[in-house]
């Protein structure tokens, strides 16, 4: 169990349901997020992760079902709640007619603390994100990187107890994104309680304990990555790619030569536990693909599996 | 470095008069990139139409004789009604670009709702913000008809208060209407179609009952004649031998303030409460 009964869960969410007009954005989902846990949404682009999202925030009215934050309900504590959670949206909400510090000062004093005390922690904060030299700057031509960084900053100037990270390093360059990561590791170190949705298969690996997949609007696995994997997909997977015009004459001849196999407009994957074996077998039933790949499976696996391949925009 | 969780704002989903505070402290610091340039401006701009239109076409006015503007220079006739005209500008601009900016353009207001700030709170502190940019605006027109001999009573002093609910009984309806706003388009409509023709025939520049007898009625209605009504009473001096009518004037400029916050509570709650 993720959840130890003697605490209770930091989020606790039942039969949780948002409608806009008919549209169902989330359709009555069952979780709990326990304190100190890193805990992702992954799904593709508008499977409920962002209305989740602001329902927990607080800033978006749950439609039906059950919902609490830090023990109390949105409905009639919202205030009390979002004065102990940070919030890093998926867009930025900086205000770029302000300079970086600045950002950070107004902030404090949204949750009532002294102007002294909003200095003292954005000093403190602009350093944890690296951006310190920047301080006096404005905000508009700061990179993507540096932008999400300060957002990050921003949502901890309450030194929340639970924070939410909607797609946090969405557009972001690999070097950014790992520089995001460390700040939010440091932060799951130190206690806090994260909760993030992306749809990054490599983010939810290396950030959650555990984590949901979502898929039209509802929760479609549970787990921590490793269960997931080994629930949904097989140990290895075998890549074959062929020469163009081969792949379609393949008709039947891969039968039974994995657990699953399935076939991309460019590829073959056969999952099998023993990849190696699967690439002899299908040596020796007389294929020749171009390149062959034994690797091992991935969240990526579940994830296609789970929510389809088909794109959806 | 992340303790136990401080518990910043007021619990409760009471309205707390620090979290407007914060809202308007908001814009204060925002008004102190572009303080220098907007108090230059809130003087010249004055200077320059009494100049023209107080001094330089009011001589051939005064010459024709002013019994239809009640024996009064035409300056001092002009001032007063300048100002409530002045005034609705500088209001209709706070409650149209800057909300569009809250919700659209830099999101300030989806960042405040983020905190313990609610809806209510950040209209109540936009709001009040939009009324101290007024009564700066008007503060300073006011010195100005001092400074060119436009005024004719002490009562004028009155004139800035006025002049701050005269520019509210905009800022209200404007901003609620800009709150349901996604894009500027319809700005300039208000702007054309609404503000200009207000500004030229609501009896800032002659009398209304200059107008055609039908328009006359469509004056009334509007908050900007009573605006422009009171002020000149108070500036020329003579509300105190009316004052009922100054108490209707007061009235109607009251009711749009009214109806202008409560439309703006419903909008700012139901745009940021979906």
């Amino acid at each position: 169990m993720p959840t130890d009964p003697a605490t209770p869960p930091l989020i606790r969410a039942r039969g949780l349901t948002k409608l806009f007009g008919s549209f169902m954005a989330v359709d009555a989902i069952d979780f709990d997020v326990a304190k100190g846990e890193a805990f992702g949404f992954l799904g593709p682009n508008g499977a409920g992760k962002t209305s989740t999202m602001r329902m927990i925030g607080c800033t978006s009215p749950v439609s039906a079902g059950e919902l609490s934050v830090l023990g109390m309900e949105p409905a009639s504590h919202g205030p009390l709640i979002r004065s102990q959670i940070g919030v890093v949206p998926q867009h930025d909400t900086l205000d770029t007619e302000l300079t970086v510090a600045d950002n950070l000062h107004i902030y404090a004093r949204y949750f009532g603390l002294s102007r002294a005390e909003g200095r003292r922690r954005a000093t403190e904060l602009l350093d944890f994100v690296q951006l310190t030299d920047r301080a006096a700057d404005q905000v508009e031509p700061l990179s993507g990187g540096m932008k999400r960084r300060l957002t990050i900053a921003r949502a901890l100037i309450n030194e929340p107890a639970l924070l939410l990270l909607d797609e946090p390093t969405t557009g972001l360059d690999p070097q950014a994104r790992h520089l995001v990561w460390d700040r939010l590791y440091r932060l799951k170190q130190q206690g806090v309680t994260l909760v993030l949705t992306t749809h990054y298969m490599d983010e939810a690996e290396q950030l959650c304990d555990r984590l949901v997949v979502m898929d039209k609007a509802r929760i479609v696995a549970e787990g921590s990555p490793r269960e997931l994997i080994d629930r949904y997909s097989t140990r290895e997977v075998t890549e074959l790619r062929f020469a163009p015009g081969i792949q379609e004459t393949l008709d039947g001849r891969l039968d039974g030569i994995a657990e699953r196999v399935e076939w991309l407009p460019d590829r073959v994957l056969l999952y099998a536990n023993d990849g190696e074996a699967a690439a002899v077998e299908a040596h020796d039933r007389g294929l020749r693909p171009e390149t062959v790949l034994v690797r091992r499976s991935t969240l990526e696996d579940v994830f296609l599996r789970l929510t389809g391949r088909s794109l959806i925009e | 470095m992340m303790a136990a969780p401080s518990a910043g704002g007021r619990p409760g989903s009471a309205l707390s008069l620090d979290r407007v505070w914060h809202v308007y402290e908001h814009q204060f610091l925002l008004y102190r990139r572009t303080w220098r340039g907007s108090i230059i401006n809130s003087f010249f701009s004055p200077v320059l139409f009494l100049l023209a239109m107080g001094v330089g076409l009011g001589s051939f006015v005064d010459r024709s004789g002013g019994d239809a503007l009640g024996g009064v220079s035409y300056l001092a006739f002009l001032a007063p009604g300048l100002l409530a005209s002045t005034v609705m500008q500088t209001a209709s601009f706070e409650s149209t670009f800057p909300i569009m900016a809250g919700f659209v353009w830099i999101k300030r207001y989806h960042a405040m709702h983020a905190t313990p700030i609610e809806p209510t709170e950040i209209a109540l502190g936009q709001l009040a913000w939009s009324a101290t940019r007024i009564t700066l605006v008007g503060s300073i027109f006011v010195l100005v008809m001092g400074l060119f001999g436009a005024v004719a009573s002490p009562l004028v002093l009155l004139a800035i208060p006025v002049a701050t609910l005269t520019g509210l009984a905009f800022a209200g309806p404007i901003t609620a209407y800009a709150a349901t706003q996604k894009t500027m388009t319809s700005f300039n409509y208000i702007f054309r179609f609404g503000i200009t023709p207000l500004f030229l025939f609501s009896g800032t520049f002659f009398p209304v009952e200059q107008l055609p007898l039908f328009l006359q009625p469509v004056a009334w209605l509007t908050p900007l004649y009573h605006g422009v009504a009171l002020s000149r009473s108070l500036a020329l001096g003579t509300a105190g031998a009316e004052p009922v009518v100054a108490l209707v004037h007061l009235g109607v400029l009251l009711l749009f303030i009214g109806g202008g916050l409560v439309a703006t509570l419903v909008v700012f709650n139901r745009r940021m409460g979906r």
